[in-house]
């Protein structure tokens, strides 16, 4: 492998996790809380809410019916509003962050009805307000998991940035489309292939230790 | 203290309207431990929630400790709940925090700072016998020490009452008895009331003053636990009963065709009860002496105590001319000690005629 080709790559990965990082905290300040709403309005929930459950549900289920390709070319005004251009790696966030809050919101939700109910009525038994319910025992209960789902959320954004490079979003993605498709330079395509390989492995790993550790059980 | 009257409860159910509870009163005065057992499905945890509104009933007032629980608004509610600690069959604590954090964690809902909740904490980890886990996890603790970390936790903000939803049903026989013990301490030392909801009348008879049967949603019977356990009214408490206390007749006689009237070669079987001082009074000999012709055999035999009080099962076998065994019947029934005649029956084995 030519060494022209090594800052290409560190500048690729480099764009790759910049995406995935940024979507991934954006998305999640309002995905979490969403998991939450998700699941405190549901049926027999401390904030129970049947209509407003559902209207959240259709949106969230709606959002993510949508293939992230298609989304992305179709909030391109959205996109252009929100900053400014609909082309490079900033661009390529907004489109991430849309398509992960509806999945993160899911996954959390998840993770919530994992709680088993007494936990809940014992703390309602105790006095606890619904944020202290939701702050003090569906939340800490349910790090464990909402850790390991997260993990799997942040492994599909390492995909789907991928696909941003269509959009001249940068990354792996697109260099492995630039150069190991478009100009024959197979080396350049297995070198990107790798690299991706390895970072699912790591951030595989770290989920995977992070939510052992916290788990109590 | 707790005082429950008319209380209705109907579920929606995807089968139909549910009707849990029907027109349930109930009073449970200050300091009693008070039970309440009934089979799964009678409406006695539904029952025990409607009394710190975990359960809203559909009609009826709930008064605890002189406030209206129907009527209070949310936080006057929560603020109600406190005075009112919970234990639960699945113990129900926090798998994400530590003993300590465990029992402080109603404190830390009222917000109290951490040095009051030190202060208040390490008393109840000693009353619990469970200072040397502190720092450890409910899962590294047996089903017995979860629920002490339970009770403890309940006891954190100084409730006035206890309620204790089965809370001793997943627990082994040695185990059960050790936290019915704990139960019984703290009733004593912090005068408070106890609720006690069980399907085991184990646990009624070794800790309860007061007990109520449920069934179906009604309270079928209810009373002192001496007079429940030694005069059971209604079928449904003499089944519960008879998990403890054996009805069925010993086995030589088991299956056998039970007559009112006189055969040949058959005993007259008799259920005698004694208690309290009763137990005492050698009644069967003083009856031999009295009545000449009549034999008396000693088939099965068990005493008891229930709350101190001695309490006596036996059943005997009279065998002799008929006129003599009546004879000897009249003078039991004029001791004081309750007889249940059950009838003249035959031995299985031949041989022992």
């Amino acid at each position: 492998m030519s060494s022209e080709i090594i800052p290409l790559l560190t500048k690729a990965l480099g764009e790759t996790v910049y995406m995935v990082l940024v979507s991934m905290l954006l998305a999640s300040i309002i995905g979490v809380p969403l998991g939450v709403l998700l699941h405190t309005t549901d049926k027999g929930q401390i904030l129970e809410s049947p209509t407003l459950n559902k209207i959240v549900g259709s949106i969230v289920n709606a959002l993510r019916s949508i293939p992230f390709i298609i989304l992305m070319v179709a909030i391109i005004p959205f996109t252009r509003f929100l900053v400014g251009s609909a082309i490079g790696t900033t661009a390529a966030i907004v489109p991430l962050v849309v398509a992960s809050i509806p999945f993160i919101g899911r996954q959390v939700e998840t993770s919530l009805k994992e709680v088993p109910a007494g936990l809940v009525e014992a703390a309602l038994s105790m006095g606890a307000t619904p944020t202290q319910i939701i702050s003090k025992v569906l939340l800490p209960e349910a790090m464990p998991s909402i850790v390991s789902q997260l993990t799997t959320v942040i492994i599909a954004l390492v995909g789907e940035s991928a696909m941003a490079g269509a959009i001249g979003g940068g990354g792996l993605g697109d260099l492995a489309i630039r150069y190991g498709y478009q100009r024959f330079r197979p080396e350049v395509m297995l070198a990107t292939v790798v690299i991706l390989i390895v970072l699912v492995q790591v951030v595989q790993f770290l989920g995977n230790t992070l939510a052992k550790r916290l788990n109590k059980r | 203290m707790i005082k429950l009257s008319n209380i209705e409860k109907i579920y929606d159910s995807p089968a139909g309207k549910v009707h849990a509870l029907k027109g349930i009163n109930l009073e449970i005065a200050k300091g009693e431990i008070y039970g309440i057992i009934g089979l799964s499905g009678a409406g006695k945890s539904t029952l025990v929630r409607c009394i710190n509104m975990l359960e809203r009933p559909t009609a009826g007032s709930v008064l605890v400790d002189g406030k209206e629980m129907t009527k209070l608004n949310e936080s006057e509610l929560r603020e109600a709940r406190k005075n009112i600690g919970m234990i639960f069959q699945h113990f129900n604590l926090l798998s994400s925090a530590t003993v300590y954090e465990n029992i402080a964690f109603p404190l830390t809902l009222s917000k109290v700072p951490a040095a009051e909740i030190q202060k208040k904490v390490n008393p109840l980890l000693e009353l619990v016998g469970l200072k040397d886990k502190a720092n450890q996890y409910p899962a590294q603790l047996s089903g017995g020490q979860k629920q002490r970390v339970g009770i403890a936790r309940a006891l954190a903000s100084d409730p006035k009452i206890l309620l204790c939803d089965e809370a001793t049903s997943a627990l082994d026989p040695q185990t059960t008895k050790s936290i019915l013990d704990l139960i019984k301490v703290i009733n004593e030392n912090f005068s408070l009331t106890v609720v006690i909801i069980t399907h085991e009348m184990q646990v009624i008879k070794e800790i309860c003053d007061k007990v109520a049967v449920i069934s179906n949603g009604v309270i079928a019977e209810r009373g002192a636990v001496l007079d429940i356990f030694t005069n059971p009214q209604q079928p449904i408490t003499k089944e519960f009963i008879s998990v403890l206390l054996s009805n069925e007749l010993p086995a030589a006689f088991r299956g056998n065709e039970i007559s009112q009237v006189k055969t040949e070669g058959s005993l007259l079987l008799l259920r005698l009860i004694f208690l309290g001082e009763s137990a005492d009074d050698p009644v069967i000999s003083q009856m031999l002496r009295n009545c000449a012709g009549v034999e008396c055999t000693m088939l099965f035999g068990n005493l008891d105590e229930i709350h101190g009080v001695p309490f006596g099962r036996f059943i005997v076998g009279l065998s002799g001319e008929e006129n003599s065994i009546q004879s000897a019947l009249e003078f039991l029934r004029g001791k004081d000690v309750r007889v249940e005649v059950i009838g003249y029956v035959k031995r299985n084995n031949p041989a022992f005629n």
